[in-house]
């Protein structure tokens, strides 16, 4: 470290320093990071961490039918003998894959409507956000259940569904602090040096958007995977024998109360990640003090 | 070289005034007809109050807010339509208020630097070492180009400011209230390093300020406005000796003075009704009032 200055000075802390310092004094965030990255290496190499990999696909075992937690079946069997835990380890997978498709397009779309329609104003902005505003006026789920009618309830349509409605509230996001950003002082004076429409949208407003994006696209992983399991539940997201949280949750609940495991269980795994995700989103916002998100 | 560097002719905005539904009900004429002209490595003051429309002055010469009448030309090219940015093809260029707000928080020093360079299309192998050399030009050490804006005093992001502006060599240099938000004792630091940077580099400033003290020291000639109108104009040393306008005896009269010799030179304190005039007590209608000062 070399000082301009003769007056010695305490060592500088780089801004990536200091928010690894802030963020592991956030309880809210370190336990949603543990939960979330638990769920993701889970979910990564289930094929090596869960006892029955084979249990994923149609497999028969009428003599372990219906067994409760115990050493050897971790959250018990389900109807036709199969490890819950196993296929509760493997449903994670298609949750996370789920979010990570959703969001993979509502972000990037979202983020370059709302700055466009932010930044430009004018008729563009009135377009691209009525659009958005009759695009928020249906609810996802909705949407993924039309959409499942009208074509074939699977993954794909699902996902496509989710993402088609889920990119306005990312829009909304940038479009208010686009907004806001548009007349500082910051983006006049790159205006005056020069500087492209392209470079003031993408290397002047985004790199002030990245907090608030960050906060709310951990938060609404969290979301996604809720609305996922909930079209799984009615049937309309993945088909058996794949195993998904919802679709697990849906079958064991002919089994209830006696055999309370083969639902509750697989409801608690998706608890447990959505948890992570908002409380992940919660510390994050906490940590980057965003105000507009939620 | 001939001709002025920038020549104003009849330059009036005037700003809407809405009603609470959006209506426009009136308008507020925040330029009045204003004509200035400056030669060629001059530093022309600027001086008023704020509200007095000298930043809406600047503005518009930086084609960040277009003129509702009248013509500004820059260095015999008439710029009065042109946006900001290219079209000025870098002959102006501006050093904003607060330094704070006019570096953006998340690039680094050296990134904000380089925009003029990029949008200019300076070889990109030479820009780290031009960031260098405008980094020593302004007095700052050259690894303050890997820091970010929050770690460095007003004065040192004033400075960077400074070299950016420079970066691509301006004719004209438009100083928006550069030092008004910085400590006294670094504003006379900023003042010396423009005029030295001014002699070496050739520039012409436009110097806006409402420090009368400070104008005095560093424009040879300066121009007083009031209400958006020019009420008094012409060489420092005359203005402020012999100041014609009432409004200009209450600008200097306010000045604080050090010594004995300058309270001697203080002009009396011209009253109305007994009390100080300033522009927002005056009424909606206020040329009655104006012409009751003149």
């Amino acid at each position: 470290m070399t000082d301009a200055t003769s007056v010695p000075q305490p060592r500088r802390l780089s801004n990536a320093d200091q928010n690894w310092y802030r963020f592991t004094r956030n309880p809210t965030a370190l336990i949603g990071a543990g939960i979330v990255i638990l769920c993701i290496l889970a979910a990564i190499f289930a094929p090596f961490i869960t006892p029955y990999p084979e249990h994923v696909g149609a497999v028969v075992d009428f003599r372990s039918r219906h067994l409760p937690p115990s050493a050897d079946y971790w959250f018990g069997t389900d109807n036709v003998g199969r490890d819950i835990f196993s296929r509760t380890i493997f449903g994670m997978r298609i949750s996370l894959l789920l979010a990570v498709v959703v969001l993979g397009i509502a972000v990037p779309v979202g983020t370059i409507l709302g700055l466009v329609a932010g930044y430009f104003g004018g008729w563009v902005d009135i377009i691209i956000m009525r659009i958005t505003d009759i695009a928020l006026a249906i609810p996802a789920l909705v949407m993924a259940l039309a959409v499942a009618a009208v074509l074939s309830p699977d993954l794909i349509n699902a996902m496509l569904a989710i993402a088609g409605l889920w990119w306005t509230w990312h829009a909304r996001l940038i479009y208010a602090i686009t907004r806001q950003l548009r007349s500082q002082e910051f983006v006049e004076a790159a205006e005056t040096l020069g500087a492209g429409k392209m470079h003031i949208l993408f290397r002047e407003i985004l790199p002030n958007c990245v907090s608030a994006l960050a906060v709310k696209t951990s938060l609404d992983c969290g979301f996604v995977i809720i609305v996922g399991a909930s079209l799984s539940f009615l049937g309309l997201g993945i088909q058996p024998p794949t195993p998904d949280l919802g679709t697990m949750v849906a079958s064991g609940s002919d089994f209830l109360p006696d055999y309370w495991w083969e639902s509750v269980l697989p409801g608690c795994a998706i608890l447990f990640v959505a948890l992570g995700f908002i409380l992940l989103g919660d510390g994050l916002r906490d940590l980057f003090d965003v105000e507009e998100v939620r | 070289m001939s001709g002025p560097m920038l020549r104003i002719e009849n330059l009036t905005k005037t700003f809407p005034v809405r009603n609470a539904f959006g209506r426009i009900s009136g308008e507020v004429t925040a330029v009045d007809n204003v004509s200035f002209s400056i030669e060629p490595g001059r530093v022309y003051g600027l001086a008023g109050e704020s509200g007095s429309g000298k930043s809406t002055i600047a503005r518009m010469i930086m084609g960040l807010t277009r003129p509702t009448a009248g013509e500004i030309f820059l260095d015999g090219l008439n710029i009065t339509d042109a946006g900001s940015g290219r079209a000025r093809r870098g002959k102006v260029q501006m050093v904003f208020q607060n330094p704070g707000s006019s570096l953006n928080a998340r690039r680094t020093i050296g990134q904000s630097i380089a925009v003029p360079l990029e949008a200019h299309g300076h070889p990109r192998r030479d820009r780290a070492r031009r960031i260098d050399e405008l980094l020593e030009m302004v007095q700052l050490p050259a690894e303050f180009a890997e820091r970010y804006p929050h770690e460095l005093s007003g004065g040192q992001k004033q400075r960077v400011a400074i070299a950016r502006a420079l970066a691509m060599p301006p004719k004209l240099l438009v100083l928006d209230e550069p030092t008004s938000a910085l400590d006294v004792s670094v504003q006379a630091k900023v003042i010396d390093l423009l005029v030295d940077l001014g002699g070496r580099l050739n520039l012409t400033f436009l110097f806006i300020s409402h420090d009368l003290s400070l104008m005095r020291n560093f424009a040879q000639d300066v121009g007083v406005l009031y209400l958006g109108r020019m009420v008094e104009a012409g060489a420092t040393a005359e203005v402020f000796e012999k100041p014609r306008h009432d409004y200009t005896k209450l600008l200097l009269a306010s000045v604080p003075v050090m010594s004995a010799e300058e309270e001697a030179m203080r002009p009396a304190l011209p009253l109305v009704d007994g009390e100080l005039l300033t522009s927002d007590r005056l009424p909606a209608e206020s040329n009655t009032s104006f012409e009751r000062l003149e």
